[in-house]
This record gives C-alpha cells, sequence and structure tokens, in this order.
C-alpha cells in the first residue's frame, strides 16, 4: 500500500508554548487513522498545519510525494485533503443546501459571463452542485433538513452538515476533528457507521476522537500525542495496553 | 412607548406578508414606477424621481460590495466620481456612443477598484473602511489638483446629451426611464450573480471566512472582484449623473455622499437586493416631503439611521431577518 500523507518532523510552537514538536507520522491509502491523546496535547493544531491553515514552524507535510507544506489551505484542498472543524465553522445564515453547495466550488467553474448569460457551464453547475448536494445530505442523514439554516440545525446535525461539506470537495484524505463530540449512542453509531462506508468507497480518514469506542471501532491504526509529541502509534490493540498511554491519560486524569 | 420586540413584530409580520406576495408586490412597485411620470406633469416629481433612481443604482451597487462580503467601502463616493469624471472628460473631448461610455467610466472605476482591492484585501473589517476613507479623499484631491485633466475646481461644464441614433436624451422623463432601465439590468445582473457560484462564494466570506477557505475558496481574489463588480456599477452611475447634470466638480463627491449612500443600504438592509432600493427611495423621498426641513437632512439620515440601530440592526429588508423568516414559513 502506498502512502498517502507524511509529515516529517512537523513543529508549530505558539510563543514557547510547543503545540505540535517534531511529529513524524506516515498514513498508508485507505486506512482510518486516529488521533487520541489528553486536551491541548497539540491534535487540532495537526490538523490546521496539515491543511495549511497554521503555518508550521518547522518540518514538512508529504501528500501523494509532493511537498504541500508551504501551500495555501485552498491550494491543500484543491489536491484532495479535506477536513471538518472541531469548533464547528458552518455557513451559518445560509441552508444546509446552500452550505454543500459552496463546498463543490473547486468543482464547479462558473464565472461572471457564465452566470449572467446562463452559459451551458452555469447550467451543468447547478445541476450538479442541486442534485450532488441533495445527494450528500442525503448521504448524512439531512435531506428533509435542507432548507434549514446552519446556525438552526441541532448540534449533531451541524457536526453532520460538516461533513457532508467537507465531502463536496470530493476528497481522497479526510480529516474530521471530534465529529461525534456533543452526540448520543445512537447518533455516534451513524457517524461511525458514515466513515466507515466513505472509507469502504476509497477516502483516507483521519479522526481525532475522545470516544473510545469510536477510535476501537473504526481504526486501523492510532497515534497517540501528548503535549505535541507523539508518545505510541500502532494497532488498536497495541496502542490500548500501551503502559506509555495509560501514563499520559492517567497522568491528566482525563478520559 | 413601544418596545423593541413589539416592533421588531410588526414589521416581521408585515414582512411575512410582503414575503407571500412578493412578486405580485414587485409588480405593483415596477408598474406604479414606469407610469409615476405620466400620471404627473409636475417637472419637479419626476427630477426628484430620477435623482430617487441614480440613489438607488448606487446603493445596489455599494450593497454588493457591503452587504454580500462585509467590505466597508466608505471611499465609495470615490468610485462615483471616477465615473463621472471619466464620462465628462471623454465626452467634452470626443463624440463616443454614450453605451461605450458608460461602459468605460465602470470599467475605469473597477480598474481603481482592482488597484485599491489588491494592497487591502487582506485587511479586515475597520482597517479596510479607514484605507477605503483614505482612498476616497485621494480621489477627490487628484480631481481639485490634476487641473489640465479635470479643471480642478472649476469642475466640467458642457457634457453633451446621450444620443442613440436620432434620439437625444434630454428631458427629465427621457432620463427617468433611462434610469429606471439600468437600475433594472443592473438588479436582473446582480441576481444572477449572486445565485451563482460567484454569489455563493461571496456570500461564504462574509459567512466564516476559515471554512471558505477550506473549500478551496480564494479569499482576497474574491474580494477583489465583489469590489471590482460592485464599483463598476458605481461607475456606471457615475456616468448616469455626469449625462444627466452636464456638469461635475470635485464639491459633488465629498464624503457626505458616500455617507448618504451608506446611510441608503444601512436603513434599507443590507445583504438583500431590495433593501437599498427601499432605503434609497425613503431617503430620498422623505426629506423631500419635509422640504421646509431640507436644511436638516443630515439630521433626517442620522436618525434615520439611529432608528435602524436601534430598533433593526438589520435594517428594514436586511438579510438575516428574510432568511429567518423564510425557516418559519416552512415550519
Ligand atoms: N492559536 C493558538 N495560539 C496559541 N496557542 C494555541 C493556539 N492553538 C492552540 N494552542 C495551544 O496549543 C496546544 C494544543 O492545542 P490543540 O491543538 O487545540 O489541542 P487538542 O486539539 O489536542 O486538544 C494547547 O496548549 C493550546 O493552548
Ligand atoms: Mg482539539
Amino acid at each position: 500500500m502506498a502512502t498517502i500523507l507524511k509529515t516529517d518532523k512537523v513543529c508549530k510552537y505558539f510563543d514557547g508554548v510547543k503545540a505540535v514538536d517534531k511529529v513524524s507520522i506516515e498514513v498508508e491509502e485507505g486506512i482510518i487513522l486516529g488521533i487520541i491523546g489528553p486536551n491541548g496535547a497539540g491534535k487540532t493544531t495537526l490538523f490546521n498545519v496539515l491543511t495549511g491553515m497554521l503555518a508550521e514552524t518547522d518540518g514538512k507535510v508529504i501528500y501523494k510525494n509532493k511537498d504541500i507544506t508551504k501551500l495555501s489551505p485552498q491550494d491543500i484542498t484543491n489536491i484532495g485533503i479535506s477536513r471538518t472543524f472541531q469548533n464547528i465553522k458552518l455557513f451559518d445564515h445560509l441552508s444546509a443546501h446552500e452550505n454543500v453547495k459552496i463546498g463543490f466550488h473547486t468543482k464547479t467553474k462558473t464565472g461572471f459571463i457564465d452566470a449572467i448569460f446562463k452559459t451551458k457551464t452555469y447550467k451543468n453547475d447547478e445541476q450538479k452542485v442541486n442534485e450532488k448536494g441533495i445527494k450528500l445530505l442525503k448521504r448524512v442523514g439531512l435531506a428533509e433538513k435542507q432548507e434549514i439554516l446552519g446556525q438552526n440545525l441541532s448540534y449533531g446535525d451541524k457536526r453532520r452538515l460538516e461533513i457532508a461539506r467537507a465531502l463536496a470537495v470530493e476528497p481522497d484524505l479526510l480529516l474530521v476533528d471530534e465529529p461525534t463530540a456533543g452526540m448520543n449512542a445512537k447518533e455516534t453509531r451513524t457517524i461511525v457507521e458514515l466513515l466507515d462506508k466513505l472509507n469502504d468507497e476509497g477516502i483516507t480518514v483521519i479522526i481525532i476522537e475522545h470516544d473510545m469506542g469510536v477510535i476501537m471501532n473504526l481504526c486501523d491504526e492510532i497515534v497517540v500525542l501528548n503535549d505535541g509529541n507523539v508518545i505510541s502509534r500502532g494497532d488498536p490493540n497495541y496502542v490500548q495496553n500501551d503502559p506509555a498511554v495509560r501514563e499520559a491519560y492517567l497522568g491528566k486524569g482525563a478520559s | 412607548m413601544f418596545s423593541n420586540s413589539k416592533i421588531s413584530n410588526i414589521i416581521g409580520k408585515l414582512k411575512g406578508i410582503i414575503l407571500e406576495n412578493k412578486l405580485k408586490i414587485y409588480l405593483i412597485i415596477l408598474i406604479s414606477a414606469v407610469i409615476f411620470p405620466i400620471i404627473t406633469d409636475n417637472q419637479y416629481y419626476i427630477y426628484i424621481g430620477v435623482l430617487t433612481l441614480m440613489y438607488m443604482i448606487l446603493a445596489s451597487s455599494l450593497n454588493i460590495i457591503v452587504g454580500y462580503t462585509y467590505q466597508y467601502l466608505i471611499g465609495f463616493a470615490g468610485f462615483f466620481a471616477i465615473g463621472a469624471y471619466t464620462t465628462a472628460i471623454i465626452t467634452t473631448s470626443y463624440e463616443v456612443n454614450f453605451i461605450f461610455v458608460f461602459l468605460i467610466s465602470g470599467i475605469i472605476a473597477s480598474i481603481f477598484a482592482l488597484l485599491l482591492g489588491i494592497p487591502t484585501s487582506r485587511l479586515g473589517g475597520i482597517f479596510f473602511a479607514f484605507a477605503t476613507l483614505g482612498f476616497g479623499e485621494i480621489i477627490r484631491l487628484i480631481i481639485i489638483n490634476w487641473d489640465t485633466l479635470t479643471r480642478g475646481t472649476f469642475g466640467i461644464p458642457g457634457i453633451p446629451r446621450p444620443k442613440l441614433f436620432n434620439f437625444i436624451i434630454n428631458t427629465n422623463t427621457n432620463f427617468y426611464y433611462f434610469a429606471l432601465l439600468i437600475l433594472l439590468v443592473q438588479l436582473f445582473i446582480s441576481y444572477r450573480v449572486i445565485n451563482s457560484r460567484v454569489g455563493r462564494a461571496w456570500l461564504s466570506l462574509k459567512e466564516n471566512s476559515e471554512a471558505a477557505k477550506a473549500m478551496g475558496i480564494k479569499i482576497a481574489k474574491y474580494r477583489v472582484l465583489n469590489l471590482m463588480y460592485g464599483t463598476f456599477w458605481a461607475g456606471m452611475g457615475g456616468a448616469f449623473f455626469a449625462y444627466f447634470t452636464q456638469y461635475v466638480s470635485p464639491d459633488t463627491f465629498v464624503l457626505d455622499e458616500g455617507f448618504r449612500i451608506f446611510a441608503m443600504v444601512l436603513v434599507g438592509g443590507m445583504g438583500t437586493l431590495i433593501g437599498p432600493i427601499a432605503g434609497s427611495g425613503l431617503l430620498t423621498i422623505l426629506p423631500e416631503l419635509v422640504r421646509e426641513f431640507a436644511r436638516y437632512q443630515l439630521i433626517i439620515y442620522g436618525i434615520a439611521i439611529l432608528l435602524i440601530i436601534h430598533y433593526r440592526p438589520q435594517g428594514l429588508f436586511g438579510a438575516k431577518e428574510l432568511a429567518q423568516a423564510k425557516v418559519e414559513e416552512k415550519k
């Protein structure tokens, strides 16, 4: 199996706080990788660096054998990496459907002239974003809520909508940051099933998650972060029994 | 004494009625606008009608910028001035078809927007506002000082009437229909752009620029495009002004004028196409109805803005409320 993503001693420091410190990981194409670790371990910061939202302090990010360290978030989206946010970032005053439609931006071409004269490009694009948009909403179970504004959705639905929107960019690699946070057991199960299915369809997934049930169920491999460092990695069984992991969690008194 | 929520409720209910009969109401407004110069032969009323339509064009231009991407363009009057001066300079030296003059005036305003937009597109909110405030003043100073081109404080008189084949657009009524046509074309085009990939990209910047980035939307590019699009229509509005008044001078394009148009957008409501139409209608016609108070025009504007900010921060027909009303309908 090929490596889809590799980081080489990636660091992100915030005036002295080593949020991410020399993290080197390799992600095989087609797997689901879990990233766990206590609060403040640097998980979200790592996502932000991978997606170009934060500039790294040092190190390299390689995606499909290409150095993407210096690319803008937009270019990173363009080459097939998509994400959701831990602190949900929807287009609050737009409907669920509009939210997903915007996700198709890089997969459509309409410019001013197309829009003004309703050219073929415009018509094709609109048909695409309308139909595929509804399909994506169906996939995440929001078909009946397509007209509801982002801000008026329930917490769980907001997270679902973020996933649908992230899928609209047709990614090969999907990064999800605590997708089940705040959900009940039933809702959580639907998310796990969804991610599993997306993975079956060929999308490589990296998931940050606190729910150990989800992690153990879903992940082929797990990376454990603590204070910005990778302290353990391996399959779920190995990581679960790694003394270093227990110590990190017990030491912080979390999870 | 009315409470905030009571007033908001009343406006909300009105809004519901308006939304249900949207097409009918637009049609009635349009028909009234079309027959207005026919039912009155009072030249002064028609003249005010022309000015009102011109402000509708300008407020709609500014609204595309402020209302759809939250770029607080304070120096808006500068672009209006660029359009007006472009028309004045061209038409007093050459004989050029007016349609071409209009387009050139719009395009030149857009080019200035590009020059302003590139360095400022990364500035947020208040910094952008200040930078553009400076820009508007610089344009005015250039107009005053580059007198070989602009005749400085004397202004440029003698702008010829627009001519289509043998027909000369000359009377107030001619200009009234001409302005109405420009406004309708502008609204039609803006409607199409807003409801396309481009318009959605603009909305995404305003809603959540981080999420927009994650969707691959180039923020700076779409900000600048938005600025260029809005100012294109400001330039067209300037061209209209020059043709209509046949005289341009730096006095017309003071900061006040920018704020006046801003007030129209704020009062009418940002981020909907109808909002600025209502705002400019109200704020042009209202002061005329109480002409004894003409001296207090700016005060009327000030009071209107204060009332709006207090009772309806999103403006009479602002986007937020419209969107919510839509959801309540469905429930
Ligand atoms: N933008 C920022 N500025 C300063 N410090 C930050 C910033 N983002 C994260 N941090 C710090 O970096 C560390 C890691 O945070 P984060 O990546 O959010 O952790 P996690 O997602 O694992 O809970 C924390 O100490 C946090 O306070
Ligand atoms: Mg986090």
